[in-house]
């Protein structure tokens, strides 16, 4: 019989390093710790509080007074139930308005439309509902870390395209069909990119839509940084004739809306698919929080939609000051013309992407996110989000050009 | 106003020590123009001075601000011009403003202490002759002004890095 303090001590001894890996799945044994996580873990043990952060990639705005108050309301109200699997119908409905108002998308809110927790949950649902085991996942690199990892989790074989800089980070049907394989299925579009800045047009997307079709593959389309394009409205892969079955389109209210930490997303598609990831959500997550519905909502009415432009044009004049800062101390820089990422090439320095990241931390006390971690293509540039005061923006791009010239 | 002008004074508004180069290019315009705008708009007095939101609170230096309605009477042919003027030319007056409803002029006062502040109520204001009453707030505290919150800000609470 144990007595209550051995068991107390058994419990608390750590457990013999490496000593429980045998336990665990394969497929999470076999996926590297993302490349940002050890950048974040340098950052912070910096424990520097003078560093100035151009690597978070998230709005410096909270979330509108206005939303926060309709979810404390309702808390008040008492409002702390699950609500239906597929997110409240009130949601649901407006998510669909809103999708039509914006990007003349048609979705019907009782079949075609699930409320989840942050656009990822989307992602993961839509991989689960959709790979069979040695399916392949074309991913147009550089792009946001977890879709290779994810598909990897799923049993499916992610397949890097790498894009360029003198396509402004497009992909190219060219590309994507020497690709393309008999196990190909799956195409994850990220545009606006995360982490380049990069949008597709209706012309990048109608061959990149011919090829899908011809190739029978399905498309996830992650357009969490839909609202934030700069000139040219954002055009969905779904919108395009055809392709409304073929999509899913995944996306949320985290950046436009200033929203990150609630975790609201959704995803949009045909009825068999939803209904799948519908069956995974509600076995797992259940629903999405409630008060993180009712916020979602409120940022879709008129005021938050105000507010949501407010936000979207002040990081379009962020954007142009940080992106002639680079040129002008000598960084090439593409045009982003979307998300809130400018993605300057270092390769002039000779270094590596991390070890110009790490240098800039350490030296000049700048915090920015070394390429190389978003995948193929990505080596030699460096993810800056502008998503931070004109002031601290002018402070980094003058520590910057001064690291630059000490290196020289 | 073109939208230009627009855009120039919503930047001004929070940091106007924003130089017209940064301006241009936050806004995607020419140097040249953002100058010519300004300065246009400081000639017709849209732009009438460059100043500082000051939380005093936070300084030694004492002062005490009080609001107060004051009801009088309109003159023939220059309504409350005459009578507004005549309180605004004083230093210690911060602010006047026309109002509908139960009283007629709103005027902020600051004066170094409670005993300065009611000396110009009952030496200046009150005599006034269309000066028929007045009514006197003192401002406890402020929490926002010209749209900017006094409170401490909170640190930034984002992580330096994330995907």
């Amino acid at each position: 019989m144990i007595k209550d303090k051995e068991f107390s001590q058994t419990m608390t001894q750590p457990p013999v390093e490496s000593g429980m890996k045998h336990y665990l799945n394969a497929s999470a044994r076999a996926i590297p710790p993302s490349g940002i996580r050890r950048f974040f873990d340098l950052v912070s043990n910096s424990k520097d509080k003078d560093i100035i952060s151009l690597g978070v990639g998230e709005p410096d705005f909270v979330t509108p007074w206005r939303v926060r108050d309709a979810a404390v309301y309702s808390l008040e109200k008492g409002k702390t139930q699950y609500t239906p699997n597929a997110g409240t119908p009130e949601l649901r409905e407006a998510i669909c308005r809103y999708l039509n108002d914006q990007f003349s998308l048609n979705y019907d809110p009782g079949k075609e439309v699930l409320v989840t927790v942050g656009g990822s949950e989307g992602i993961d649902l839509a991989l689960r509902a959709l790979i069979e085991p040695g399916d392949e996942i074309l991913v147009p690199e550089p792009t946001y870390i977890p879709y290779a990892p994810i598909s990897s989790l799923v049993g499916g074989v992610p397949v890097g395209i790498e894009t360029f800089a003198k396509d402004n980070f497009k992909l190219t049907a060219e590309n994507l069909r020497a690709a393309i394989t008999p196990r190909s299925k799956v195409l994850v579009l990220c545009f606006p990119s995360n982490p380049t800045g990069g949008i597709m047009t209706y012309e990048d997307l109608l061959p990149i839509a011919k090829l899908v079709v011809e190739h029978d593959l399905i498309v996830i389309s992650d357009e969490i940084y839909a609202e934030l394009t700069y000139g040219s409205k954002h055009v969905s892969i779904a919108s395009l004739p055809g392709m409304k079955d073929r999509t899913v389109l995944v996306s949320g209210f985290s950046k436009a809306f200033a929203m990150t930490g609630w975790r609201m997303g959704y995803a949009c598609g045909h009825p068999d698919i939803i209904s799948a990831m519908l069956k995974i959500h509600q076995y797992t997550i259940m629903c999405a929080p409630i008060m993180g519905q009712v916020a979602a909502l409120e940022s879709l009415s008129p005021t938050g939609m105000e507010e949501k432009d407010r936000m979207i044009e002040s990081y379009n004049q962020r954007r142009r000051l940080v992106v002639q800062g680079f040129r002008q101390m000598g960084l090439p820089c593409h045009e982003p013309q979307g998300a809130f990422y400018a993605f300057p090439s270092i390769q002039s320095t000779g270094m590596t992407s991390e070890e110009f990241a790490q240098r800039l931390v350490l030296e000049a006390k700048v915090a920015a996110v070394p390429g190389h971690v978003f995948g193929k293509g990505g080596e030699g540039f460096l993810r800056c989000c502008y998503a931070t005061s004109v002031a601290q923006l002018n402070e980094a791009l003058e520590r910057i050009g001064n690291f630059l010239n000490k290196i020289k | 106003m073109n939208q230009l002008k627009l855009s120039i004074l919503d930047l001004l508004k929070e940091d106007a020590r924003l130089q017209p180069s940064t301006i241009a290019t936050m806004l995607g315009a020419e140097e040249q123009e953002v100058s010519a705008a300004i300065s246009e708009m400081e000639q017709d007095h849209v732009i009438v001075k460059y100043a500082t939101v000051v939380n005093w609170s936070k300084v030694d230096d004492e002062k005490v601000t009080a609001l107060i309605e004051v009801e009088c009477t309109p003159e023939r042919g220059r309504g409350f011009e005459s009578i507004a003027e005549r309180i605004y030319l004083y230093p210690e007056v911060k602010s006047v403003y026309l109002m509908s409803g139960a009283y007629d002029l709103c005027v902020e006062i600051e004066g170094k202490n409670l005993k300065e502040v009611a000396s110009f109520v009952s030496n200046k204001l009150s005599t006034i002759d269309s000066v028929i009453s007045t009514k006197t707030f003192f401002i406890l505290k402020k929490y926002k002004q010209d749209g900017i919150i006094f409170e401490e800000f909170e640190d930034d609470g984002r992580l330096l890095v994330s995907p």
